[in-house]
C-alpha cells in the first residue's frame, strides 16, 4: 500500500468542494453525484444535458491529472462478483437514503442538515462494520 | 450552453480533486473504513480539506438575499426530518461501500482506469439506482 501524503489528501479534498461550492453559488446546484446520477435515470426534460456534462466531467478529471503529470492509481479489492453485488447496494441505497458520501457527507454537513449527519454517520458505520467482517471475521 | 460548460468543467474539478486525493483508488479508501488494520487517514483528510472549503461556502448561500449567479433560488433540500428511508437507504449503501471501496463519484471516475472491475461496479450501480426506481414507482415500502 503506498504511504498516504497529507497533502494531496487536503488538495484534493479541497477541490472536491470547490467543485461543490461552484455548482452551488453559480447554478444553485447541490453536488450530489447520486442525485446527479438519479436525474439522468428520471429523464425530466431540462435536466439531462447539465447532468450528463457533470458525469463526462468527472470522467474527464482523472484523465487531465494524467496529462498534467500526475499519477491514476486504482486498485479494485474484491472480486468481479462482489462488486457487482456491491454495486448494486450503492446504487439502491443512494436513491433510497437521498444521497451519498457528496450529496450528505460534502453539502449536507456543510449546510449543517441533521437528515445528512444522520445519513452519514449510518453510512460510515455500515462500512465500517462491513470492512470489519469481510477482513477480520470471514477473513477475505 | 454556459450551464453545460460549467457543469463539464465542476465535474472535472471533481473528478480531479477524487483522483489527486486517491478517493478514486478503492484500495485506498478500503485502507480508511479498515480501522483494525494498517489505517490510512487520508479519507478523513480529503473530508477536512472539502468542508474547509463548502462550509463557508453553504453559510454564505444561506444568508438572507443571497442567490446565485444563473439562478433564481437555491436548490436546497427541504426535508428536516430522520424517516427510516433515510437511515435504511444509508445502511444499504454503507455495505455496498464497505464490500468495495467505491461510492458514486468515484464508481464513475475510475471507469478512466479502463479496469473491467470498475466497469461492472458502474454497471451494476446504475442499475441498483433504476431498480429503486421501480420499486419507488410501485409503492416502496
Amino acid at each position: 500500500m503506498a504511504e498516504f501524503s497529507w497533502i494531496d489528501g487536503l488538495a484534493g479534498g479541497a477541490m472536491i468542494g470547490a467543485a461543490a461550492a461552484l455548482l452551488l453559488l453559480i447554478d444553485g446546484r447541490i453536488a450530489g453525484i447520486s442525485g446527479i446520477l438519479g436525474g439522468l435515470l428520471d429523464r425530466r426534460a431540462g435536466e439531462i444535458a447539465w447532468r450528463a456534462a457533470f458525469v463526462i466531467g468527472l470522467l474527464a478529471g482523472p484523465l487531465l491529472v494524467l496529462t498534467l503529470g500526475g499519477t491514476v492509481t486504482v486498485r479494485p479489492q474484491a472480486s468481479l462478483e462482489v462488486l457487482i453485488v456491491a454495486g448494486l447496494l450503492v446504487g439502491f441505497g443512494t436513491r433510497m437514503g437521498g444521497g451519498c458520501t457528496s450529496g450528505h457527507g460534502i453539502c449536507g454537513l456543510a449546510r449543517l442538515s441533521p437528515r445528512s449527519m444522520a445519513a452519514t454517520a449510518t453510512f460510515f458505520a455500515a462500512a465500517l462494520l462491513t470492512v470489519a467482517f469481510v477482513r477480520h471475521v470471514i477473513g477475505a | 450552453m454556459t450551464r453545460i460548460l460549467t457543469s463539464l468543467l465542476v465535474g472535472a474539478l471533481f473528478g480531479g480533486g477524487l483522483t489527486v486525493s486517491g478517493m478514486i483508488d478503492p484500495a485506498r479508501v478500503l485502507g480508511f473504513l479498515d480501522v483494525a488494520g494498517r489505517w490510512d487517514p487520508t479519507l478523513a483528510l480529503v473530508m477536512i480539506g472539502a468542508l474547509g472549503v463548502t462550509l463557508p461556502a453553504f453559510a454564505w448561500a444561506r444568508r438572507a438575499g443571497a442567490a446565485p449567479l444563473r439562478s433564481a433560488t437555491f436548490d436546497f433540500p427541504t426535508r428536516r426530518d430522520i424517516d427510516r428511508r433515510l437511515i435504511a437507504g444509508a445502511a444499504i449503501f454503507g455495505v455496498g461501500w464497505g464490500l468495495s471501496g467505491l461510492c458514486p463519484g468515484p464508481g464513475i471516475s475510475a471507469l478512466a482506469s479502463g479496469l473491467v472491475p470498475i466497469f461492472a461496479f458502474a454497471a451494476a450501480m446504475i442499475a441498483g439506482m433504476a431498480l429503486f426506481h421501480l420499486w419507488n414507482r410501485r409503492g416502496g415500502g
